[in-house]
């Protein structure tokens, strides 16, 4: 069974808080759900699929439901691949729309990691208790940061790949970002500015890491029925595809992601090739993270990704792949450490023509979005959707 | 200008029933890797399956405790220290520390061996590299 053409974001919603001291984690997702059912003009009781992650408080979706007032679902998936899990989720809610098991389903993420003064990338973190690789990692100090870093530094190795060239992605970011009144690091800045900022973890600057921002996003799902008799635009589900990749028992490979696998898959459903695609939200966690995946997705060559983000490529109107169009997590916006929400979200306003008209791909028809969950030197998901304008 | 790597505190390890015979070695400074008794393949963090084919016929053999920087990075923060994938000769490819040498000069390709560090109170010692 395939997916395309089965469902249709119909609803997305970014919360426009960048810092929310005054707000609860809980409250922040009901701000969310509603603002993405409005922007669809449904209602809450028209929500009968309910999807979320570890990063929403309680014991999987159920509290949340609570809160919400959630009382007609019929499927729930609290399925966690980190940042990933909401492009992920995408896909799924379009499965179970598909089956038939539920005509609406509801995204939420939330999170308030600055207000919190959670030290994100720089301190090491453990996902849980009895996690079997923990005493042979959390001991050694790895960070978000250190993994990353070490897998820019394997490619630099291998392939080439500069530090001006990493650059160039937040350069990009930076040109987007200008023009979003939300986004956190409005400054346009230059390659030079990138490598002259201070080292954070060998070869990542601080100006290569995104940025830490509270609150969130919601996305929602529907059939093609409810989608056509609402008013908005319609943006359908073409294509999606999952992969996890990990340690593969002490031969890691460090200068390739999940995105080759799940890129493929989704590709492949949606029946498109990279060169099809005219508007990508790529998860930047890092810019490294940006340059394996554009690899990794097909958009260029294993090892030319250096080459391919340099000269503003990236950048909407001058450059070949307009990517991030709202800042991305580098300069808007990585809201619970999480940038697969936003991701959905900006591809979405891309195919409907509402980006900022400065950033704005004309006539915008085929989009995707990726998402890197978890560390992408370590053990990392994948999620990859196609989405279209009809 | 040189960073000399620091001897930060290091965490106590969460000794658990299955991987608690490689602590025991490291206690007596002898590095342990796993090996697949199906495949005869080593395969690196120790477990109690194989990564390969899912049997427990697995065992803990010692290796020779040398080997090349796979890859690495130096946190820059107020204690700075470098971690980094060490391939060990048997080909398994460990995540660890390098230590007591000046961590500017790292390299990819640069050989290694194996040195225990202490850890928090009664905790067994952490396996790190050191430029051979």
């Amino acid at each position: 069974m395939s997916i395309n053409g089965k469902a249709y974001i119909v609803g997305a919603f970014e919360h426009p808080t960048r810092k929310a001291d005054d707000k609860s984690v809980a409250q922040l997702h009901a701000e969310v759900a509603y603002g993405a059912l409005q922007d669809a003009g449904l209602s809450k009781d028209d929500i009968d699929g309910y999807f979320c992650t570890s990063a929403a408080p309680g014991l999987g979706p159920l509290n949340m439901a609570d809160y919400l007032g959630l009382t007609k679902l019929r499927h729930v998936d609290s399925t966690d691949v980190g940042g990933s899990s909401y492009v992920l989720h995408v896909g799924h809610a379009a499965e179970q729309i598909a089956l038939g098991r539920c005509n609406v389903a509801l995204i939420t993420l939330a999170g308030r990691p600055r207000a919190e003064a959670m030290a994100t990338g720089t301190a090491p973190r453990s996902w849980g208790v009895n996690v079997p690789d923990d005493p042979f990692e959390i001991p050694y100090g790895r960070t978000v940061a250190n993994v990353y870093a070490m897998c820019a530094m394997r490619h630099m190795h291998q392939y080439g790949t500069t530090s001006e060239q990493l650059a160039w992605i937040k350069v990009a970011a930076s040109h987007h970002a200008q023009h979003n009144p939300h986004a956190m690091l409005k400054k346009v800045v230059t390659v030079e500015e990138v490598v002259n900022s201070p080292m954070v973890a060998d070869p990542l600057h601080r100006l290569d890491c995104c940025v830490i921002s509270d609150g969130g996003g919601a996305l929602i799902v529907a059939r093609p029925e409810i989608a056509r008799s609402l008013s908005r635009p319609k943006v359908k589900i073409k294509g999606a595809g999952e992969a996890t990749k990990n340690q593969e028992g002490g031969y890691i490979d460090l200068t390739y992601s999940g995105a080759r696998f799940s890129g493929q898959r989704a590709f492949e459903e949606a029946g498109v090739k990279p060169s099809d695609i005219q508007y990508a939200s790529i998860y930047d966690s890092f810019t490294i993270t940006v340059l394996m995946q554009l690899e990794d997705l097909g958009f260029c060559e294993k090892g030319q990704g250096g080459r391919f983000v340099s000269d503003g490529n990236l950048i909407s109107g001058t450059g070949k792949l307009p990517f991030n169009t709202d800042g991305g997590g580098l300069c808007n916006n990585h809201p619970a450490n999480r940038g697969g929400m936003t991701k959905v979200i900006e591809a979405v306003r891309q195919l409907r023509g509402e980006a900022h008209p400065a950033v704005q791909v004309k006539d915008c028809k085929l989009a995707l979005a990726h998402g890197t969950g978890g560390l992408l030197g370590t053990r990392h998901g994948s999620a990859t959707v196609v989405l279209e304008r009809e | 200008m040189a960073t000399m790597a620091s001897n930060r505190a290091l965490p106590a390890i969460a000794v658990d029933p299955t991987n608690k015979p490689y602590f025991d070695a490291a206690r007596e400074g002898r590095l342990m890797i796993g090996l697949c008794k199906d495949t005869g393949k080593h395969f690196w963090y120790p477990r109690g399956c194989s990564p390969f084919t899912l049997s427990n016929n697995v065992e803990l053999v010692e290796a020779k405790g040398t080997g090349t920087i796979y890859t690495y990075s130096v946190m820059r923060t107020k204690e700075p220290y470098a971690v980094a994938y060490v391939e060990l000769d048997e080909g398994v490819r460990v995540f660890t520390n390098i230590v007591d040498c000046d961590l500017d000069g790292l390299k990819i390709g640069q050989k290694v061996r194996v040195v225990f560090k202490p850890t928090q109170g009664e905790s067994p010692p952490a396996t790190m590299f050191t430029p051979a």
